[in-house]
């Protein structure tokens, strides 16, 4: 289980980043921001980039500040940034109750956001909460910047939107007002698991009345991604355990979930409402 | 075939200039080309912790990074932790509490622990417990290793 | 005096410190992958990715022509090796399902070798392996043992052997039973998986013309002598030399295709040859273990005494039939009946091969799977008896008045004879303990208030301390040095801290003054290694005796010098004195030493040098015995099983150190867990491996694993063994998936519904959706 042969690039600023990888993406150049993913498949030899551009020692990647609205979260900021709120109010007690689910504590001092939502594993947390929250993905080529939705971005396993030749330089996610309440839910065999599924919910209430509800769905299908059929059984409902069966029910049939070897399609179902059930009632507590 | 680059590692305070190839992992780096076999490789593709080591006082998977990346980083491993002959709590707490078998994780456990401690050392049991769950062992069955880190905070506390 | 032992530390029964310690808490341990020689070359395995074909080409010119690339080997270039022969010696009626080195016309499992590259650094050999093309024309692939069996190379079929066990006349017990009850269950696909994968080294020391293996465990003495007979070399010129050992668990050390190549590799390239397994690899190439279905009935009597127990299992063999031959079925047709009396009994095991990775012992092998299905099929006997499933136990027991309780059962070439042992007393004292009456009360509280709660018992008995023989040698310097030499092994249990405990206890001195050999072929001609609980009975026996012997020739030596008699002097700390004045005139062990060299004037007609060798001789292995509770809580939404409390009773006979018992227990569990409700390797329709991840090979964190509360008695010391210790290797392991199934079943209300490990979350929702839960 050891790598192929690759060549190494260090660039110390974007745009060198960005020029290396239009140079090199297409003779399999990629970039390497944590590694906590891609290096595992390359010692698995399934993955065999013959370049790879560390992006570890760029400037002007480590942002995590809060601009027009949202939290801006650059190319090499870490999960441990989230152990405590990376931000006020709502959202940054969202991320940290998030965090600590990510995988194990050494994993976390060196994987990043945004290498997390590139490399787009459907059971990958920080996919589901820029889904659910309706994050935007800056894509930075040595053309120059694109700004990607969240619903446009993530398309299949491990396929997202990104051209080849593009660095998510950066994920910005729109700050949550301070009567936002949310609920996570996550369930995997073990500690620090991928999810077999998981859910993240927000809603506010407006004269008690759910309103804007976002309901996200992780883990279950090919990608993460908001349910529109639950989010229209929650919206205008009283909060409480009729509404939220309802929410859960819908979400549970909307999907498509994924089949694996240890993994039905019936279990992902049965346990998606479940986890949409329970994250409503912990957004309600 | 990519060319070799020239890097500095410290280990355990000491310099160790190597020619890299960018593919070989921290891990193969400190035990090949740095003589520090106590840092264990159990699986190579980052779940069961044998290999974690700090950088820059950080605890992370060695099989996880590339050696190249190090370059210039203060790496610690489970060979500098005692003092001399004087042993680390850590290392003294998971001998009087019988917290090895084997003993082909412990080095793992060891640095997790050093990290996390330095890092936090008021930690609660709890928390304690979710980190150490991010490291595999096979033979004790962990809860030696949970009193063994238990008892070392808490004499790490005590002497600071 | 009083300071004296104070100084003197590790007595029998003492929990000290282990002497492995110091070196593996600093990073100083010796394991295989930290082993090297120079200009050693590096292996890599080429495996197949078919589960069952026909080798009709390997091209090897790619591999062979990448720059560092020293060699690449077929089964052609090592056609004179033959199969790997079993550990016990040749058996004529399994030959043939025996593995090559590398695959010979056939592949039988993914992972098969089929090619072995040699090149300077491992990152090379892994690049020149992908370069080796294999053409295989596939074959059927057989994934089920419960399915017909297959042709084997136009032979045999894959039932390579069916071993059947019993006494009594089952026909007639059946015809007139009162009731009989019938339970069908399965014990998954899983295994050891020790933390450090295999590795071996091969040297070939020329000047010597001694082939030497670094990476040995487990059975160092037998796999040297299975060496010799393949290839045909004398004992003394073929070594073994074990080190550290990261984690043995009955996998680890057996002898494998990897362990010849290397010595091969290392005589005909004339360089050291290492080879380090990597973890997708062991996942598909070191044994597995425990697949097993069994259909077992119970004849039952109106009082619910079970008359009689009959038994049909099919052992999932897997590609070959690898060291042990048909060990595991051996040990779960012998052991089955466990702690019960069932005068009548049978077992029928249907031994078959599949096309998945071979199988073999580990940890408890035959007692685990075993007391999972006789334990179900107790709670099942007591739901039909409408009785208490302690009651349904407690009924069938043997009791300590027909203690030692032989039955006409092999176990190892050993007929079954029960140690002395009250095994119902020993329940007493569990549920005592762990406060049975009360927590069913609370427990059905809970239930009531909508919790799905539940207990469960398991109990087994033991077998440990395979004989027959065992020998230590002891020698003492003239500084007072003691070396203890054991063909024993070291896995991680703390054999050395028990054997030095053992050896301290005679010799007079602190244990840690005592260095324990073990595992190194040229030290000592016999050893027994480390399996089957074996080594602190059989191995710390032969010291014990070894060490007392040693102690007589101290005293008749010191006696003379001090003008006394022996038996007017004991040793403490080292030194040798008067028993009524310890201040009085001594000796240390180490002038003792100097008198008896060779040279000395002193030595008059004895033996030179203080040493001793001494054998023990066992009749029947040991059995010790105990049970397990496991307390759970299910989530009916998710299916997930959450173990609130966990108990292991235990009769140990006497501990040597109790500390190390308690941890072999606390990690036996740990393992057991694990294949109660977590580890499978599952395989698709094609015979592809679908576990070779640890992502995908679910092994408990510490977030999964209880914490045991351990009743350690000491109650029945062994009959076999002068110190009356009894194994302890096993027990943690041995009862898990009973007690954890048996508290499912309670705890969802539903009689019999675990059937089938490791229980699953989807496993058991499916399950509860079934019964509409």
């Amino acid at each position: 289980m050891k790598p192929a042969a690759f060549e190494y690039h260090a660039p110390t600023t974007v745009d060198e980043a960005v020029a290396l990888l239009a140079e090199h993406a297409p003779n399999d150049g990629r970039i390497l921001a944590g590694g906590q993913s891609l290096v595992p498949t390359m010692a698995f030899r399934l993955a065999r980039p013959n370049h790879l551009i560390d992006i570890n020692n760029v400037a002007d990647l480590g942002k995590l500040t809060v601009e027009d609205g949202a939290l801006c979260i650059g190319a090499t900021v870490r999960h441990a940034q989230f152990h405590t709120p990376a931000c006020n109010g709502v959202l940054g007690h969202l991320l940290t109750d998030v965090v600590g689910n990510i995988a194990h504590y050494p994993i976390r001092q060196r994987g990043t956001f945004c290498g997390s939502v590139a490399h787009s594993d459907p059971a990958s947390e920080w996919c589901m909460v820029a889904a659910t929250l309706d994050a935007t993905m800056v894509a930075q080529s040595a053309s120059g910047e694109r700004l990607i939705p969240a619903a446009e971005f993530f398309e299949t396993v491990m396929t997202t939107n990104l051209n080849e030749d593009e660095l998510l330089r950066e994920v910005r996610i729109p700050m949550l007002s301070d009567d936002t309440v949310y609920g996570f839910q996550e369930f995997n065999r073990r500690a620090g698991d991928f999810a077999i599924s998981m859910t993240l919910v927000t809603y506010r209430l407006e004269s008690g009345k759910i309103t804007d509800p976002h309901i996200g769905v992780g883990g279950a299908e090919d990608r993460p991604r908001r349910i529109a059929e639950a989010e229209a059984a929650l919206a205008g409902q009283t909060p409480g355990d009729e509404a939220f069966r309802a929410a859960a029910d819908a979400a549970a049939a909307a999907i498509d979930p994924m089949e694996d070897h240890a993994t039905n399609a019936q279990y992902r179902r049965d346990l998606t409402a479940t986890l949409v059930r329970r994250a409503l009632e912990n957004a309600a507590s | 075939m990519s060319d070799k680059k020239d890097i500095t590692l410290t280990v355990n305070g000491r310099d160790h200039n190597v020619a890299v190839d960018p593919r070989w992992t921290l891990a193969d780096v400190i035990r090949d080309h740095c003589g520090q076999t106590g840092t264990h490789l159990g699986c190579e593709h980052g779940i069961c912790g044998a290999c974690t080591v700090l950088v820059d006082d950080t605890p992370v998977r060695s099989c996880l990074m590339f050696g190249v990346q190090a370059d210039g980083k203060k790496i610690r491993t489970v060979e500098g932790l005692a003092n001399g002959d004087e042993y680390h709590p850590l290392q003294k707490a998971f001998m009087e509490n019988h917290a090895l078998q084997c003993g082909y994780c412990t080095p793992g456990f060891l640095m997790l622990a050093t990290g996390i401690l330095e890092a936090q050392p008021d930690i609660s049991d709890d928390d304690l417990n979710e980190v150490l769950s991010s490291n595999l062992c096979r033979c004790t069955g962990y809860a030696n290793i949970i009193k063994a880190v238990r008892a070392a905070r808490d004499e790490m506390k005590a002497a600071s | 005096m009083a300071t004296a032992t104070n100084r003197m530390l590790g007595h029998l029964g003492d929990s000290v410190e282990r002497l492995e310690d110091p070196p593996l808490v600093t990073g100083k341990g010796r394991f295989v992958g930290d082993i090297n020689f120079p200009d050693q070359l590096h292996m890599r395995i080429v495996r197949s990715d078919h589960a069952h074909g026909k080798i009709k080409s390997v091209d090897t010119s790619a591999a062979e022509a990448v720059p560092g690339v020293v060699a690449v080997w077929t089964t052609t270039d090592i056609d004179d090796v033959p199969p790997i022969d079993f550990r016990e010696g040749s058996d004529p009626t399994l030959a043939l399902f025996r593995q090559y080195a590398l695959a010979r016309e056939l592949v039988r499992y993914v992972g098969d070798p089929v090619a072995a590259v040699f090149a300077e650094d491992p990152y090379t050999a892994e690049d020149a392996a992908e370069l080796v093309t294999i053409n295989i024309e596939p074959l059927p692939v057989l994934i089920n043992a419960d399915d017909d069996p297959q042709d084997f190379k136009g032979k045999a079929t894959t039932e390579a052997a069916v071993v059947e066990q019993g006494y009594g006349d089952i026909d007639e017990t059946f015809a007139s039973a009162y009731k009989v009850v019938e339970v069908d269950v399965k014990v998954s696909r899983h295994t050891g998986v020790p933390m450090e994968c295999r590795g071996a080294i091969g040297r070939y020391d020329e000047a010597r013309d001694v082939l030497e293996m670094y990476g040995a465990a487990k059975v160092p003495h037998r796999n040297r002598d299975t060496l010799c007979r393949m290839l045909n070399r004398p004992a003394s010129g073929m070594h073994l030399f074990e080190g550290h050992t990261g984690g043995g668990f009955g996998i680890r050390g057996e002898l494998y295709p990897e362990d010849v190549l290397v010595c091969v590799a290392a005589m005909r390239l004339r360089r050291p040859v290492k080879w380090i397994e990597d973890r997708q690899e062991h996942l598909m190439a070191a044994n597995h273990s425990r697949q097993q279905r069994h259909i077992i009935r119970a004849a039952v009597a109106e009082d619910g005494e079970v008359v009689g127990l009959d038994d049909e299992l099919y052992l999932d063999q897997g590609g070959y039939i690898r060291t042990h031959g048909t060990r595991v079925a051996n040990m779960t047709t012998g052991t089955l009946p466990g702690p019960y009396r069932f005068p009548v009994y049978r077992s029928i095991c249907h031994f078959r091969l599949t096309n998945k990775t071979p199988a073999a012992t580990y940890r408890s092998p035959g007692r685990c799977e075993s007391t999972f299905v006789r334990e179900r099929l107790m709670d099942a006997v007591a739901v039909a008896m409408d009785m208490d499933p302690i009651a349904v136990r407690r009924r069938n027991l043997i009791s300590l008045e027909e203690m030692p309780y032989g039955r006409a059962l092999d176990v190892l070439g050993d007929s079954v004879e029960h140690d002395p042992g009250d095994y119902a007393g020993l329940l007493d004292q569990g549920l005592a303990q762990i406060g049975w009456d009360d927590l069913q009360k609370q427990l059905a509280e809970r239930r009531a208030n909508g919790e799905m709660v539940g207990a469960g018992i398991s109990m087994f008995f033991e077998k440990s301390g395979l004989g027959p023989s065992d020998g230590a040698k002891i020698f003492i310097d003239n500084s007072g040095f003691i070396e203890v030499v054991t063909g024993g092994a070291s896995i991680g249990q703390g054999f050395e801290t028990a054997m030095a405990q053992i050896a301290a206890e005679d010799l007079g001195t602190d244990y840690r003054r005592i260095r324990v050999v073990h595992g190194q072929t040229n030290r000592i001609d016999y050893g027994v290694g480390a399996h089957a609980s074996r080594a602190t009975v059989l191995t710390g026996t032969a010291v014990s005796l070894t060490a007392q012997a040693v102690r007589a020739k101290a005293l008749d030596m010191a006696a003379e010098l001090l003008q006394t008699t022996a038996d007017t002097l004991t040793i403490t700390d080292g030194v040798v004195h008067s028993k009524d004045n310890p201040t009085g005139p001594s000796l240390t062990l180490g002038e003792i030493a100097e008198a008896l060299m060779p040279t000395s004037k002193l030595l008059g007609g004895r033996e030179p040098y203080l040493k001793g060798e001494e054998w023990f001789h066992i009749d029947h292995q040991t059995y010790p015995y105990g049970h397990h509770i496991a307390v759970v809580k299910v989530d009916p939404d998710t299916g997930g099983v959450e173990i609130e409390k966990y108990f292991i009773a235990y009769d140990i006979g006497r501990s040597i150190n109790p500390m190390m018992i308690e941890g072999q227990l606390v990690g036996g569990l740990a393992q057991g867990v694990g294949g109660a409700l977590f580890e499978e390797f599952t395989y698709s329709e094609a015979g592809d491996p679908q576990a070779v991840t640890f992502a995908d090979y679910l092994m408990p964190t510490l977030k999964e694993t209880p914490d045991p509360e351990i009743l350690l008695t000491e109650d029945f010391p062994s009959i076999r063994t002068p110190l009356g210790i009894k194994g302890a290797g096993e027990a943690g392991i041995t009862g898990a998936a009973g007690a954890i199934a048996s508290a499912i079943d309670n705890a969802i209300g539903i009689p019999g519904a675990v059937t089938e490990t490791p229980v699953s979350p989807q496993r058991l929702k499916k399950i509860l959706s079934e019964h509409g839960k």
